[in-house]
């Protein structure tokens, strides 16, 4: 019996895809049989950032509503066997979907795999509702912003209310080491202060992770750079490891290397 | 009839003291006897009560339940006379509603959890908050607010009731707004306030209530607070 975990934000652009994609990725990299599932229907992305959109045949949708079984709709992913996407449907919306039904399909899904990776649409309407209602678990993801951090805050709150699933687990990202040294970013300690959750991970803002969603390759696949190296971190801490935080990487300038070597910090 | 009874002993009963005088009510006759002697033992000396100084009031009802009704009657017969102001009306009675609204007035509360963004804890009495109040959050309470963690966001005090004498406490005080009954106040204000004080960044509970003189909302540590102000009675009121 596998384990849901719903990926959710509230505030819109903070990296939900990129991490559901990131993290399932990971999870199947560890031998796991993993399915991604995209709940933002009429907006769907998780298919491009996977690399897998002209693949699709059946949608979600299709699978609510008995058009299609729910086997037919899975598009097993090229590189790993073991990870699979259902994708939403982008041409109705959020509405055609009732969460009684989205729970019947995770169910179901569960039974198949070890872990189902549900990436929620922005907001707290419908399409949350439907997220959330087949989860046992939730990665909420904030980025070091207020805006951001307070929409956090309110998905946690509602979270907390879902007695189904497990108390939510935190992921700050586009971290720029750079902007909180200088006070215009949030530091993590003030965003674990307010939101006070467990942190399951830091990844740091990286263009790398641009440019491998435009390729269609999530960036996990891509070892060398930082943030596949915190997405992995992540993926071991959701299968029980215990990983220390990533010391966030620092490019002191030429006058910050003088004042070290001098000791003027 | 009433003349008879009130030669035996009197129904109304005038007990001088310093700036006026007490009645004391006779607690066993009817009502309708009572507010008949009442009348005819204030218009005795109608001509003082009308233009003399003023002269405080205080009605001892005794065992006698009074209900609002019969306080505004009473309130009336004895303002109809112009030098008269009714201080008070005392009553060892009260009805069993009145009870249960004065209990859940003074009752104190606990709840532990964190009010996030978008949530409300609406509490009738005083709340002791285990935990925080982040930005977005608000916790209101009809009496007094005294939160165990941080507050960030929006806490009311003395709710409904307009009770300028409740107080907000909070571990740490980082309101985005503050209310005590009808008065508002913003963060910005809050903080030129708070400068004032000395250091403000030292870990003591810090203590928000409305200042009578200054018509604002004042934060000061708690220390400072009971110096300027008798807390003592807001915080026996849950003892």
């Amino acid at each position: 019996m596998g384990e849901a975990i719903v990926v959710t934000s509230g505030k819109g652009g903070v990296g939900k895809t990129t991490t559901s994609a990131n993290i399932g990725t990971v999870l199947a990299l560890q031998g796991k049989k993993v399915c991604l599932v995209d709940t933002d229907i009429g907006l769907r992305n998780l298919d491009v950032v996977m690399g897998l959109e002209n693949r699709i045949i059946y949608d979600l949708v299709d699978v609510a509503h008995n058009r299609c079984k729910l086997n037919q709709a899975l598009v097993k992913d090229k590189r790993f066997a073991s990870l699979s996407l259902l994708p939403a449907a982008q041409t109705t919306d959020k509405m055609s979907v009732k969460p009684a039904e989205m729970k019947k399909i995770v169910d179901a899904l569960k039974a198949d795999f070890d872990y189902i990776i549900i990436d929620c649409p922005a907001g707290i309407e419908r399409g949350f509702q439907n997220a959330v209602a087949g989860a046992d678990h939730a990665i909420v993801v904030t980025t070091p912003e207020i805006s951001s951090v307070r929409d956090a805050d309110r998905v946690i709150g509602i979270l907390e209310k879902e007695k189904q699933i497990t108390p939510p687990r935190l992921v700050i990202n586009r971290i720029r080491q750079h902007m909180i040294r200088n006070g215009g970013m949030l530091e993590i300690n003030e965003i674990m202060d307010i939101l006070a959750i467990e942190l399951l991970g830091i990844v740091q803002d990286d263009d790398d992770v641009i440019s491998s969603s435009n390729k269609g390759e999530p960036i996990a696949m891509t070892p060398s750079s930082k943030a596949s190296q915190a997405y992995r971190n992540i993926g071991r801490r959701i299968l029980g490891e215990s990983v220390p935080l990533m010391v966030l990487d620092d490019h002191p300038g030429f006058f910050h290397k003088v004042k070290n070597l001098l000791g003027m910090r | 009839m009433s003349t008879s009874i009130s030669s035996t002993s009197p129904l109304v009963t005038m007990k001088g003291r310093k700036n006026g005088f007490i009645l004391v009510l006779d607690e066993n006759c009817a009502y309708p006897v009572l507010l008949a002697e009442l009348k005819e033992k204030l218009s005795v000396n109608h001509q003082l009560y009308q233009e003399g100084p003023p002269i405080s009031v205080k009605v001892e009802a005794g065992n006698r339940y009074l209900s609002p009704e019969h306080r505004d009657e009473l309130i009336a017969v004895i303002r109809s006379y112009k030098s008269l102001e009714v201080e008070q009306i005392e009553s060892n009675v009260m009805t069993r509603d009145e009870f249960e609204n004065q209990e859940k007035k003074e009752q104190l509360i606990s709840v532990a959890q964190i009010v996030r963004s978008g949530q409300e804890l609406m509490i009738e009495g005083n709340v002791l908050l285990i935990g925080d109040v982040n930005p977005g959050g608000t916790i209101r309470a009809t009496g007094n607010v005294y939160i165990l963690g941080t507050l960030r966001g929006l806490a009311c005090a003395g709710f409904g009731d307009n009770d300028s004498k409740a107080v907000v406490a909070a571990s740490i005080m980082k309101p985005t707004q503050l209310r005590i009954g009808s008065h508002v106040s913003k963060l910005d204000a809050v903080g030129e306030q708070r400068q004032q004080e000395e250091g403000s960044d030292s870990h003591t509970i810090e203590v928000a209530y409305f200042d009578q003189e200054q018509k604002k909302i004042v934060i000061g540590k708690i220390q400072n607070v009971m110096k300027h102000r008798d807390l003592s009675t807001d915080f026996k009121r849950n003892s």
